[in-house]
């Protein structure tokens, strides 16, 4: 058993003046685990995820990460320019919207070296390398390598987007709606390249969602959300086979079955 | 009115002070970008009121002033510049790269090299090598108070995937002293190697943008380029038609409607010395 969380949430909380953002959040995520936070629009889900990675700063609690090089650290009172480097090299940041995670207007091999060049690599051959073994692990054809990511389908810009942030073997995943505004057939292909790059690479995860099948293949903990308070959290089956709160209930009742 | 009615270089003595104290930020921090207060210049945005600012802020009564546009001395930016100051500062003016203590410039550096004393001031139409890849200009200033360049990296990786070598061939991004990376105002990349090391100082003037930048002398100065992919300083390649120098930058200028072409030293200085000390080229007369 390993006993050093990965990353280590402790009583984070940020309000919008008078409204709550998010409430007094803790939780522990250990090293290769998978953890979802669901809840319906405006619950927090978010605002928690930017305070974690580092986009939006909390107004009271601690997030420590373990770091490879210091160990744990406080990312939130570290300074800037550590929690950018952290930023590019242990944690990724996977976007709703393709478009607000790429360079759109860089070739698909640019926006995938972009992340290798950030922390130093200089020389083309490798880069380009690499961004073509990339491109292949997310189902990329290579030949789409000097094409703007502008000349994607959804899909591929989302997958494109994927490969960007893994490219130099991140521990930490943040996932904001991966699969937001895909269909369902993409969706699935989009979930099992996931699950497939999560278990492969030994990856931590945190996906944001409102689409409880996603957590449902991809999480080990499900954290459930509303009006800035966590209300349960438990292992995923668990809690979407046996939900206590009344307001889980209402969310594992009200998914359409086909 | 009469041109005696303006202060001496057309700015007034705190503008030049407000100038002069961005000119020795500049100077200290080689390669940031200090803000400044740019004034409006009788002449467009464009034009060089960057660097027609920063030369009346660094000029004194005797010295010796030279504007050279794309190298030339003779071309519509370098005439009416130099004669505005004759005209509000009274001063001796040059085409002798030599004779020069203040050079004012447009998208070249002088051939000669450079002498301890001179000051080479350049005109900067977009001071931000960052500008195109990342428009914001606050995430552009975190990205150099971090020392934060990956980006610029995936510009030059974007001209080989597309072009199978480095095509920029001006304004080609340069690092100063290990720490700011710098836009070089549009020289073409030829004279990049001249930036570095030289024993005159580097002041550069962006009036529209509002910033001024400086080398101190002997700063050292490199071009960014990928192990594989080195930086090269290209040139066409050929010798002046009219000088016959094999090593200067040259232009290419259209002679005739069915092809015909020449080429000649973008530094009219420099050709004109060398004809004058006997060298001929194929298409003198």
């Amino acid at each position: 058993m390993i006993d050093t969380p990965l990353l280590s949430v402790r009583g984070v909380s940020r309000h919008y003046g008078a409204h709550i953002g998010c409430s007094d959040v803790s939780f522990d995520l250990y090293p290769g685990e998978v953890m979802g936070i669901v809840g319906e629009s405006g619950s927090g889900k978010s605002t928690l995820l930017n305070c974690m990675s580092g986009h939006l700063a909390p107004d009271a609690g601690e997030v420590v990460f373990d770091t490879r090089a210091d160990g744990p650290r406080d990312t939130v009172t570290m300074s800037e320019p550590e929690r950018r480097m952290l930023s590019r090299t242990e944690w990724a940041f996977v976007h709703q919207h393709a478009r607000d995670g790429l360079r759109m207007g860089v070739s698909a091999g640019g926006n995938v070296g972009e992340r290798l060049m950030a922390v130093g690599a200089r020389n083309y051959g490798d880069i380009r390398d690499k961004a073509t073994d990339w491109l292949g692990r997310v189902e990329i054809s290579e030949s789409r390598i000097d094409d703007r990511p502008g000349t994607f389908s959804g899909g591929m810009q989302q997958r494109l987007q994927i490969a960007r942030n893994l490219v130099t073997g991140p521990r930490l995943v943040f996932m904001d709606e991966p699969t937001g505004g895909l269909d369902v057939s993409v969706q699935a292909r989009l979930l099992d390249l996931v699950r497939g790059l999560v278990r492969d690479m030994g990856l931590s995860a945190i996906i944001v969602t409102h689409d409880l099948a996603v957590v449902r293949l991809l999480a080990d903990r499900l954290m459930v959300m509303k009006s800035g308070h966590v209300v349960e959290q438990g292992l995923t089956d668990r809690v979407l086979d046996d939900p206590q709160h009344g307001y889980t209930q209402l969310l594992v009742s009200s998914v359409l079955q086909v | 009115m009469t041109d005696q009615a303006y202060n001496f270089a057309y700015l007034d003595e705190q503008t030049k002070r407000m100038i002069r104290r961005a000119i020795l930020k500049g100077l200290a921090i080689p390669g940031y970008q200090v803000p400044f207060a740019s004034r409006e210049m009788p002449m467009p945005y464009g034009w060089g009121t960057g660097g027609v600012q920063v030369s009346a802020a660094v000029l004194c009564p005797d010295d010796c002033f030279k504007v050279i546009d794309q190298g030339a001395d003779d071309t519509t930016n370098a005439v009416s510049i130099r004669s505005f100051f004759e005209r509000t500062a009274g001063i001796k003016t040059t085409t002798s790269t030599k004779a020069a203590t203040v050079i004012q410039t447009r998208h070249r550096v002088p051939e000669m090299p450079l002498s301890e004393g001179q000051i080479l001031v350049y005109q900067v139409p977009i001071p931000e090598p960052l500008r195109f890849l990342e428009p914001r200009e606050s995430e552009t200033r975190k990205m150099h108070s971090l020392e934060e360049y990956g980006l610029m990296h995936v510009k030059l990786y974007e001209d080989i995937a597309r072009h199978g070598h480095i095509a920029t061939s001006y304004a080609y991004p340069v690092k100063v002293e290990g720490r700011y990376v710098m836009d070089p105002s549009p020289i073409p990349k030829f004279d990049n190697p001249k930036l570095s090391d030289s024993a005159a100082i580097q002041l550069f003037g962006a009036g529209r943008e509002q910033r001024i930048y400086a080398l101190p002398p002997y700063s050292r100065v490199v071009s960014l380029d990928f192990e594989d992919h080195p930086f090269e300083a290209s040139k066409a390649d050929h010798s002046c038609g009219l000088c016959a120098a094999e090593d200067s930058y040259l232009d290419e200028v259209i002679v005739d409607d069915v092809g015909g072409r020449m080429f000649v030293c973008s530094d009219t200085d420099f050709c004109e010395a060398r004809r004058a000390a006997g060298h001929k080229g194929k298409d003198a007369a």
